[in-house]
């Protein structure tokens, strides 16, 4: 039997109360290094139940141009996957529920050393990964250790994942599934949630995990739309936006504070 | 005994699309779909008669095949030494090798049933060779393209864009051909429905590394029949530029079996080694996951890709195809560097001594096989990859030697 997880126990609680579960990303180190984890806690505060932080990285292929901005403004207060590290073990002095989720891709990692990250992480207190361009066939190298040491592997699915493939990938993920509701980079803005509604119904026929959708979801309306279908919605873009725009760190945490704030709320409705 | 001694290296990539540890499939679930579709076409048709047929039609009528192997015999005695053959892909159309590939992919696309092409180019001669296809069976046709490179490379840009091509300034991160090739990626996740993404180079996601090197195979396979009817061996050493590794891998893959074939890939040295200004991972760089492949990068202490330096905007890639960074591991292919000045001397010495003006990146091969030659006999024959030719680069020798044209 796994131990406990906070992913697990999030969801799990959620599910109990009838909740939808609202994910919420940022780049660690956007807007300042020093402003990441005072901004994680606003999350919480205003209604986020999972943090996925955003590992910067020089070519972050899979973002569009609202995330690939704040990628480069992070890396020029040089946030490296170690500084990523040590600001989740600062935002655990103050919260010990919320689940943290490291977001990013693999080039960082390979460098620190697989073993060596996931020791640093489970040290840290992050409870998950999502490795982007990681896909099935050359994730389990990582996959195991972090596995070993009670963290999460995060996989994305796609509207394009044909079945033989999906439980390929549903058979190696755990804490949650996150279904990419678009053909397309994060922050695009098609959404279709009739589309998303069939493919959640696909996917449950392969895994009992959680079902998470994001890309494209940008406000309460879209979130709702979203989550009906599903147990959750992530927002990445409009906050990254927020965070990029924002002339001061107090502004910044205003901004998001607005934005989680009404998602959260036409969640709950 | 070396271990190379027992690999067959055609069977290689594996089903995966690994050269050993390198290669693989490093991308997101959003492109996973697409590159299974392109994979399952490749393997269906490229030992399709029909298909092979009509691609031999193309590379023999529409670019030029097969191109000659030249004995440069004034560039072998300023050599002093062994004998230099040039292998001239500058003659073929729109002047380099980039077009066999092109027009390969571009049979593919046509049979995908896809409208739009998309294409990242550093120097232009992709783009160019790209935008030519595309005009040529009136498919619609958008090249990303690093701002900084858009400056740079002004007369490439304008060939596109008289071909029918929209060129796309790419204005994020360091806004050279890494990025155009991001941006090329999220433009065919977006638009995967009605678009084939023709990759220039043996690098990215499986099956491009292993699909680029198929269609510039042509390289290989003419020099060593010519080889054979020329001076009636196969030839003792071959030496090719290696920027991403497609026209080396072209030259090098039908010889691999033949280990008494010595090659050479030189790598970019820009300002020399030394000063971390070049573009040359195999020599100084690391293995790590960029593009859809793991390989050889120029990267920080904390994996960020950083910044290339070359003379030749060709070569300027912080990365190199998977399957060159396996030859070097296993010690089959030699990878060297010519720094900028070295290349520019033997981009010199070759229009002087040949009336061939060389592409800067194919200067690089020149320059190491003029040392080469130097130390072998002068029975013994060198093949080097002319991969492309120079007129793109005037601009750029014009503006070192301080002259405005």
């Amino acid at each position: 039997m796994t131990e406990e997880n906070r992913i697990d126990r999030r969801f799990a609680s959620l599910r109990a109360e009838g909740r939808k579960a609202l994910v919420t990303y940022i780049v660690a180190g956007d807007g300042g290094p020093e402003n990441t984890v005072p901004l994680m806690h606003q999350l919480v505060a205003s209604g986020s139940d999972l943090i996925e932080l955003g590992v910067p990285f020089s070519d972050p292929m899979a973002e569009g141009p609202v995330i690939q901005k704040g990628h480069e403004r992070a890396l020029e207060h040089k946030t490296s996957l170690r500084k990523c590290l040590q600001m989740v073990a600062e935002f655990r002095r103050d919260d010990s529920d919320t689940p943290v989720i490291l977001m990013g891709y693999a080039n960082p990692i390979e460098k620190m050393g697989a073993e060596v990250f996931a020791d640093a992480a489970r040290d840290a207190g992050v409870d998950g990964a999502l490795t982007v361009d990681l896909p099935a066939e050359e994730a389990g190298p990582l996959n195991r250790l972090l596995g070993e040491r009670n963290l999460r592997n995060i996989f994305l699915l796609t509207p394009t994942t044909g079945d033989g493939r999906l439980q390929q990938i549903t058979d190696l993920a755990s804490g949650f599934v996150y279904y990419v509701s678009l053909k397309g980079v994060t922050g695009a803005g098609h959404l279709d949630p009739e589309s998303v509604r069939e493919n959640l119904d696909r996917i449950r026929r392969h895994t009992d995990l959680p079902l998470c959708v994001g890309f494209g979801i940008k406000d309460g309306k879209s979130a709702r739309a979203v989550s009906e279908h599903g147990d959750g919605a992530v927002v990445g873009s409009v906050l990254v936006s927020a965070v990029g725009e924002a002339q001061s760190a107090d502004v910044a945490r205003d901004n998001v504070a607005a934005i989680v704030g009404e998602i959260r709320s036409a969640l709950d409705r | 005994m070396s271990k190379q001694d027992a690999v067959d290296f055609s069977a290689f990539p594996d089903a995966g699309g690994h050269f050993g540890p390198y290669g693989g499939r490093f991308v997101s679930e959003t492109l996973i779909g697409a590159l299974d579709e392109l994979r399952e076409m490749y393997t269906r048709l490229k030992d399709d008669p029909e298909f092979v047929a009509a691609f031999d039609y193309d590379l023999a009528h529409y670019v030029g095949r097969p191109s000659p192997l030249y004995l440069a015999e004034r560039l072998t005695e300023a050599a002093g030494g062994a004998r230099i053959w040039l292998k001239r892909e500058d003659l073929n159309h729109t002047g380099a090798h980039k077009v066999n590939n092109t027009v390969g992919q571009a049979l593919l696309a046509k049979h995908s049933g896809k409208s739009r092409v998309i294409a990242e180019t550093g120097a232009g001669q992709h783009g160019v060779a790209t935008a030519t296809v595309a005009a040529r069976l009136g498919l619609k046709c958008a090249v990303y393209m690093g701002a900084e490179d858009v400056k740079r490379q002004s007369p490439n840009v304008y060939r596109m864009k008289l071909l029918g091509a929209e060129v796309i300034p790419v204005e994020s991160g360091s806004k050279t051909l890494k990025d155009a090739m991001n941006e090329a990626m999220r433009d065919w996740v977006t638009n995967v429905d009605d678009t084939f993404y023709i990759i220039g180079t043996v690098a990215g996601p499986h099956p491009y590394p292993q699909l680029v090197r198929d269609f510039n195979s042509v390289i290989g396979r003419e020099a060593r029949r010519q080889s054979q009817e020329e001076f009636g061996a196969l030839p003792d050493a071959l030496v090719a530029c290696v920027g991403g590794g497609s026209n080396a891998i072209g030259l090098f893959h039908p010889f691999l079996n033949d280990s008494d074939v010595k090659m050479y890939g030189v790598e970019a040295g820009g300002e020399g080694l030394a000063t971390g200004h070049h573009a040359a991972p195999l020599n100084d760089g690391v293995p790590g996951i960029l593009h859809g492949n793991r390989t050889y990068l120029m990267e920080d202490d904390d994996g960020q890709i950083i910044e290339t330096h070359s003379v030749s905007a060709g070569l300027d890639y912080p990365g190199v195809g998977p399957e060159h960074a396996w030859l070097k591991d296993i010690g089959r292919v030699e990878y060297v560097t010519a720094d900028d000045k070295e290349a520019l001397d033997a981009f010199r010495t070759l229009t002087r001594t040949e009336g061939i003006i060389p592409a800067l990146e194919s200067s690089h091969a020149v320059a190491y096989a003029l040392k080469l030659a130097a130390t072998m006999n002068a029975d013994q024959n060198i093949v080097v990859n002319l991969s492309g030719r120079g007129d793109k680069d005037i601009f750029t020798v014009a503006a070192i030697d301080g002259i405005q044209v």
